[in-house]
């Protein structure tokens, strides 16, 4: 379990990460909690010939909390934001979520800008940011650019991010008081990905669905989020099974991915809808 | 590919060495450093028998490169024991409790319960049950081990309570 050999940088601001991006191309990849990237160059599945490590880039750090969006650093850990008391009252779907994720020495290292930039329809952190409606700040050689999380999935390791981009934040509206949410994950065990996950909003006449691991993306609906909107619950769990698209694998066949997505589905939108007030 | 020159505090001592980037902590800790407290299980990120402290955080160091543990500071079993040489409390309790069989997963069960004690010093049994559960043991069913950590717990807090 030898990585290929690589070049060690560790920048401490993003316009030199970026520039060693630049200046190598394909070759060079960012790394930030390693956690999905290491296991990927031990299988030699990457093989990189430069990692810049966004370790010390203090700009890329920290949680902030406003009236109307919180901002998360690229760089805050899962840890972070499990231990964060005003993200928790803020946004309390997150650390729900958060905690559903692999072990605890995982999410020491995890970072929730690696988890939505790497791209893996296993990964939590994306449908949940579809479903909290969040954005994130893509900083490279021309600019800084926002995309919408739901706008920025496009097949299994393929993102709107360009190669010579850095994820620097997150933003996410925080939402209305009356809102109930509620993130449900079936896993075979501790520290697996999820068979089928499910992140709910609704109250106030408003309602947004996402669901993970049930297609190459993550799976935000329009149609099934409408229909919990108007308390059809039925209406939604319909529209959802309508639009995801699991493949059979070691998780189990597609029937089954089916059933336990309906299953996480049903138990989300009722958790949540009881916290709705 | 060339060599880094990294230097990190391991167990309260600065130690430097010539390492390629690509070398996983736990190869360095164990082959260059000759520290084998931690163990190496799966090396694939699943089984915890490597955990160390790195910074204050319990992490997997067969999934860190020693190139970003460069300037840390990293605890592992060995810097657990007291000034004396003599096994520390949670040592103590997992060999009063029998909280191990064949011991592998030890080491890193140790170092493990340690930051979570530091973060949690009266934790419930579910606490604990959830605060290691990034770390495998394949004899002693777990029971033991969580009987070991709730006694080191309360020993650490009694010791405390003295101290003041
Ligand atoms: C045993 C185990 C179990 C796990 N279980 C789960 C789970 O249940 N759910 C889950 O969601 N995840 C799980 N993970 C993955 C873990 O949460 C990862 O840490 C996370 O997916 C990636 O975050 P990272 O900081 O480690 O990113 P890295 O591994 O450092 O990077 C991942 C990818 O994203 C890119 N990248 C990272 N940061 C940026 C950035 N700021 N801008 C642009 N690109 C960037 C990297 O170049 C790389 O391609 C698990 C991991 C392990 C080892
Ligand atoms: S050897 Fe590192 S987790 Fe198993
Ligand atoms: S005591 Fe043998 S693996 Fe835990």
């Amino acid at each position: 379990m030898i990585p290929a050999g690589f070049e060690y940088h560790r920048p401490t601001d993003t316009a030199s990460a970026i520039s060693i991006l630049q200046e190598h191309g394909d070759d060079a990849r960012v790394i930030a909690g390693g956690h999905s990237l290491i296991p990927m160059m031990k299988l030699r599945m990457a093989d990189l010939a430069h990692v810049i490590d966004l370790q010390d880039i203090q700009e890329m750090k920290g949680i902030e909390i406003g009236a109307d969006s919180v901002t998360l650093g690229a760089m805050v850990t899962q840890h972070e934001l499990i231990t964060h008391d005003g993200l928790a009252a803020a946004v309390p779907i997150i650390r729900e979520a958060a905690l559903q994720i692999a072990d605890p020495q995982v999410r020491y290292m995890g970072t929730v800008g690696g988890n939505v930039a790497n791209g893996d329809p296993g990964n939590d952190m994306p449908g949940l940011m579809q479903c909290l409606d969040a954005s994130f700040e893509l900083v490279g050689p021309d600019g800084t650019r926002t995309v919408a999380a739901r706008d920025f999935y496009e097949a299994a390791y393929f993102t709107a991010r360009e190669d010579e981009e850095i994820l620097t934040r997150i933003m996410i509206p925080v939402p209305a008081a009356e809102t109930g949410q509620a993130y449900e994950k079936q896993k075979r065990k501790i520290g697996d990905y999820a068979t089928a996950a499910a992140a709910v909003m609704v109250g106030g006449g408003s309602a947004s669905v996402a669901m993970t691991n049930l297609a190459d993306t993550p799976v935000w609906s329009e149609e099934a989020s409408a229909a919990l909107a108007g308390g059809d619950v039925e209406g939604c769990v319909a529209a959802m099974l309508d639009a995801i698209d699991p493949v059979a694998d070691n998780r189990g066949p597609v029937e089954f991915k089916k059933h336990v997505a309906a299953v996480m589905l049903r138990r989300a939108i009722a958790r949540a809808m009881s916290r709705a007030g | 590919m060339s060599k880094m020159h990294v230097k990190l505090n391991v167990n309260g001592r600065e130690v430097e060495g010539l390492a390629e980037p690509r070398m996983l902590l736990i190869h360095f800790l164990r082959e260059n450093l000759r520290i084998t407290g931690p163990h190496i299980g799966c090396e694939t990120s699943h089984c915890g028998a490597c955990t160390v402290d790195i910074d204050g955080k319990s992490v997997k160091s067969c999934t860190v490169f020693v190139a970003q543990a460069n300037g840390a500071e990293v605890t592992t079993v060995e810097g657990l024991v007291n000034d004396d040489g003599s096994l520390g409390v949670i040592q103590e309790m997992f060999r009063e409790h029998h909280g191990l069989q064949c011991g592998f997963c030890t080491p890193g069960m140790i170092t493990r319960a340690h930051r979570l004690l530091q973060e949690n010093p009266t934790p419930t049994e579910e606490e604990v049950r959830f605060g290691m559960a990034g770390n495998l043991c394949r004899c002693t069913g777990y029971q033991n081990i969580v009987k070991a950590i709730m006694a080191s717990a309360d020993m650490l807090n009694a010791q405390k309570e003295a101290a003041e």
